[in-house]
């Protein structure tokens, strides 16, 4: 299982994504924002949290036109996995390889907290290590997570299977207390929720290691 | 362009004093350019000079076998074992954050994170410490909001974890508030990089954000007293980018792991011309800049603009020469800017060239070493007078007036806008003591908490000076960290004054006789000076921030007790009511002397602590509020109810020193009481931790409203 974690300028989750990778057995490589390609053997694309570029015009949009963009919409055309968390959720609805935008949170001001998620499909590589409906604390660190879609596209989410996660105690306004939405492939994720800061019980909880471990899994270490 | 004429007005409106100017002309033996009278503005002025604190600061210990580099650097450095160091240093924002919050704030959590990671450490925690007004003042609501916001927005874009702090309110900040910014990161002991410059025609290196005319004179204005004129300052504070401080992090440190610096230096107050003195001072060169070549984002800037300005996210490097391309490749890949500004000389000159113009041309060496210093004038404050009658109140209503009063509520409305996991090293959240966050890739973590009772330096500055060094110290302790040092900011009136310079030198007294006894040095700090407003003075705040040592996760102590978990209180309570949070928040009383600090005992019961803490589930220091307030906490905490035993005011809300709040199992109480007693430590049985209510001898509320108010009160101060 080789996971490619990308690094804009401006990313400051990218090590702890890299190392949740990491503790569940993965291998990981560091992918500098320039590059036009992606290591070969790239199993998953990992788009860390952040502010890339700054959040300047958009979070997440200018990135969204970083040369790396290219390689990762190719990836997910393919059929490759993408894991895209907090800036990088906000990165790919920018790439439209997710539908919906994330807008400032409903307080206005930025929330970080650990927050309790049901898990809404079992449906998905992502969360296949989970009961769907049972229950999961990630921390939420974002001052624009307010999920956003049309009533047409929410309705398709919906009937597809396609929400994630949801927010027990919705922190920041999102429709339908949508906290991680899935691909019509169901092989990208876009979740405002950190996993990667839930890996050791002296981070305070541990439920996110059955998350990456489910990750690790899917092709063989090599 | 012309520069002005030097007049009596232009001088004074520099902040400069006529005795000052006059030992300006000996230096130079001539009349100074407009640049060169800015530059000695800059350098001469009270936020740079230290002039009227250094003889006082001298006096503090700053050395041990632990410290690798103490007070005069960027900050202070403290070996940690393995080969490894914690970089760290606390400073003040405090008039820009009252004139422009949001920037004022931001920029501040800017300036000293510059300041670790020019050293070479990546910064791995922040930590605030912030005084307001009374929340009735129709400027403090404005200012919380856009303080909290201004640190949140700089801290949570750089990727720094803020794991604690402090908020206050009280009326003597309502005209000028403070907001003092700590950081700490971590380097290889052996990779610190320093400011002085070597070797004579090395290049130096413009890094970073281009300059502006933002800032210009802020350290100027930062040295002066507020009057009703303050909104025509505004454009004398900075504008901060935490996104280019980011890259600007990353590329220094792929830069300095390279072996192209020699020395560096961050553009903090007074920007070019401080960093390029302190780097030719301290390796006795001289330095020449050309200006020309300053990457600017403003047309038409001057050469007295440029040397002062106080733009963001600018470093002065001195370079290995044959390393150059390979440097500006690194700023490259980040999209920063990299400019050779200058070199180093050998003769002790500050030469500045602007459009073929000398701009400047002076003895660098005189800049900082001939700095005025002044033996002020002080007056020791009077001792108190005695406490006199205390009103009643019944127990609950007294723990209700403290934890309804947003100085002692819950403060999740300001840390929750705080990044407080990025890194995913955080062991230990703000809310309770200190914070604690493991060094990455390593089973050791580090504690950090910032602490001061500004009530008490007022009433006996040598108390309260010696007071917020213990209180740092016991929260160390209190989460099973060995204290290693600690970092000082201190805040205070006008220095002219002889009752306010008392306060100063009583309280560094008091702080240097606490770190003496305690084996904790400061190793490095700031002074902020002149906060007042229309001649009213802030109550004295020498904020201390503190950093400890846990040499392994096991170590660690949990805040939270468990149910059926026994209350004990190490430490002797005699139950002292003078300056304590009861009588200012109940009664709006504040008189009588401070607490008085047993620097003997605070060690010994730290110590005992630490020695114990197998037997502890979870501690706290007992500090403002006393043993109801903490019980209160870490109760409310846990969501376990709390029963103390007595009902006496003194014993519940006293706040006698030198003491800790621990749940015990009940097995462990007993063994943790035979210890005690082995060690000459008293230890007093106080309650238990158990059910849904809260008992303070008798008279009881239950939990679930007392936490609602907690948790509320602070958000309806602010709102």
């Amino acid at each position: 299982m080789l996971a490619a974690v990308i690094t804009f300028p401006g990313s400051n989750c990218d090590r702890d994504l890299a190392r949740g990778f990491e503790l569940a057995g993965a291998r990981v490589v560091r992918v500098w924002h320039k590059e036009t390609a992606l290591p070969a053997g790239t199993d998953i694309v990992g788009v860390p949290g952040g502010f890339s570029y700054g959040d300047y015009l958009r979070c997440g949009a200018i990135a969204a036109q970083s040369p790396v963009a290219g390689a990762i919409a190719a990836h997910a055309a393919r059929g490759g996995f993408v894991l895209g968390i907090c800036n990088g959720f906000q990165v790919l609805t920018e790439m439209r390889l997710l539908p919906g935008a994330l807008m400032r949170n409903a307080g206005l001001s930025f929330v970080c907290k650990p927050v309790r998620l049901r898990v809404a499909t079992a449906d998905s590589a992502f969360t296949s290590a989970y009961a769907k409906g049972s229950e999961v604390v990630f921390p939420v660190a974002h001052h624009d997570g307010n999920y956003t879609i049309d009533a047409e596209g929410l309705a398709r989410l919906q009937g597809e299977d396609r929400v994630a996660f949801r927010y027990i105690d919705n922190p920041n306004g999102s429709m339908d207390d949508i906290a991680g939405v899935l691909s019509a492939n169901r092989r990208v994720l876009g979740m405002m929720p950190h996993p990667e800061r839930a890996v050791e019980a002296v981070q305070g909880g541990s439920d996110g290691s059955a998350f990456f471990r489910a990750l690790a899994a899917l092709t063989a270490p090599v | 362009m012309d520069e002005p004429k030097i007049t009596p007005e232009l001088i004074a409106a520099h902040g400069m004093k006529p005795d000052e100017y006059a030992r300006l002309l000996e230096i130079i033996e001539r009349v100074p350019t407009f640049t060169e009278l800015g530059i000695f503005s800059a350098m001469w002025n009270e936020h740079c000079s230290y002039k009227s604190s250094k003889k006082w600061l001298r006096t503090l210990p700053t050395t041990g076998p632990q410290v690798i580099c103490g007070p005069g650097e960027n900050a202070g450095v403290v070996d940690i074992g393995d080969g490894q160091a914690v970089i760290f240093k606390m400073e003040s924002h405090n008039h820009p954050s009252y004139i422009e919050p949001h920037q004022g704030a931001a920029t501040g959590i800017g300036g000293i994170l510059r300041d670790v990671f020019t050293m070479g450490a990546r910064p791995i925690a922040a930590m605030d410490s912030l005084s307001f007004g009374l929340p009735s003042h129709p400027k403090t609501a404005h200012l919380v909001k856009g303080v909290v916001e201004g640190i949140g927005a700089y801290g949570n874009a750089f990727g720094v974890p803020n794991v604690g702090g402090e908020v206050r309110f009280h009326r003597s900040y309502n005209g000028n508030c403070l907001v003092n910014a700590f950081a700490a990161g971590l380097a290889d002991a052996d990779k610190i990089f320093y400011s002085a410059a070597s070797g004579v025609g090395m290049p130096v290196v413009y890094l970073g954000a281009k300059t502006g005319r933002d800032g210009v004179g802020g350290a100027t204005m930062a040295s002066a007293e507020f009057d009703d004129t303050i909104e025509e300052k505004r454009p004398t504070v900075q504008v901060g980018d935490p996104f280019t401080e980011k890259c600007l992090l990353e590329a220094c440190l792929e830069l300095m792991a390279s072996g192209a610096v020699i020395s560096i230096q961050d553009m903090g107050a007074a920007g070019l011309t401080c960093s390029a003195v302190e780097m030719g001072d301290k390796g006795g060169l001289g330095i020449r800049l050309d200006l020309d070549r300053v990457p600017v984002r403003e047309v038409g800037m001057t050469a007295y603009e440029m040397m002062l300005s106080e733009s963001q996210e600018r470093m002065l490097m001195v370079l290995k020469p044959e390393r150059e391309a390979m440097a500006r490749a690194i700023f490259e890949k980040w999209d920063l800017d990299f400019a050779i500004v200058g070199e180093t000389i050998a003769e002790d000159r500050f030469l500045i060239l602007h459009g073929n113009e000398v701009k400047a041309d002076l003895p660098l060496s005189k800049l900082s070493s001939s700095a005025p210093e002044y033996d002020r004038p002080w007056v020791e404050t009077p001792a108190s007078a005695a406490l006199g009658e205390v009103p009643a109140i019944a127990p609950i209503a007294a723990l209700r007036a403290l934890i309804g009063s947003p100085n002692y509520a819950h403060k999740a409305w300001v840390w929750e806008q705080y990044d407080c996991q990025v890194g995913a090293d955080t062991l230990r959240r703000p809310g309770m003591g200190a914070g604690v966050v493991r060094v990455h890739g390593s089973t050791k973590a580090l504690a950090f908490t910032s602490d001061v009772t500004p009530r008490y330096v007022k009433a006996n500055p040598f108390q309260g000076g010696a007071q917020a060094v213990a209180e740092a110290w016991r929260n160390l302790v209190a989460v099973g960290a060995l204290p290693l040092a600690a970092t000082d900011n201190l805040n205070f009136g006008n220095p002219e004054k002889p009752a306010i310079m008392g306060q100063l030198v009583g309280a560094v007294k008091g702080i240097g006789a606490a770190c003496r006894a305690l084996d904790f040095p400061i190793v490095s700090g700031n002074v902020s000076l002149y906060n007042e407003t229309d001649g009213a003075g802030i109550l004295p705040t020498p904020t201390i921030g503190g950093v400890g040592l846990l040499a392994s996760l096991d170590d660690l102590i949990s805040g939270l007790p468990g149910a059926g978990d026994l209350a004990l209180v190490i430490g002797r309570t005699e139950g002292h009511l003078g300056q304590t949070a009861l009588l200012a928040e109940a009664f709006g009383i504040e008189a009588g002397d401070a607490p008085h600090v047993d620097l003997v005992a605070e060690r010994k019961h730290g110590e005992f602590l630490l020695a114990s803490r197998k037997l502890v589930s979870a501690a706290s220091d007992l500090a403002d509020g006393g043993l109801a307030l903490a019980a209160f906490e870490m109760a409310e905490a846990a969501g376990i109810g709390v029963s103390l035993e007595s009902g006496d005011i003194g014993q519940l809300f006293g706040e006698d020193q030198a003491r800790y709040l621990v749940a015990c199992t009940p097995a462990n109480a007993e063994a943790l009481a035979a210890a005690a007693a082995q060690a000459g430590v008293p230890l007093a049985r106080v309650g238990q931790f158990s059910g849904a209510t809260v008992s303070l001898g008798g008279d009881a509320a239950p939990l679930a409203g007392l936490s609602a108010l907690y948790r509320s009160a602070f958000a309806e101060a602010v709102a």
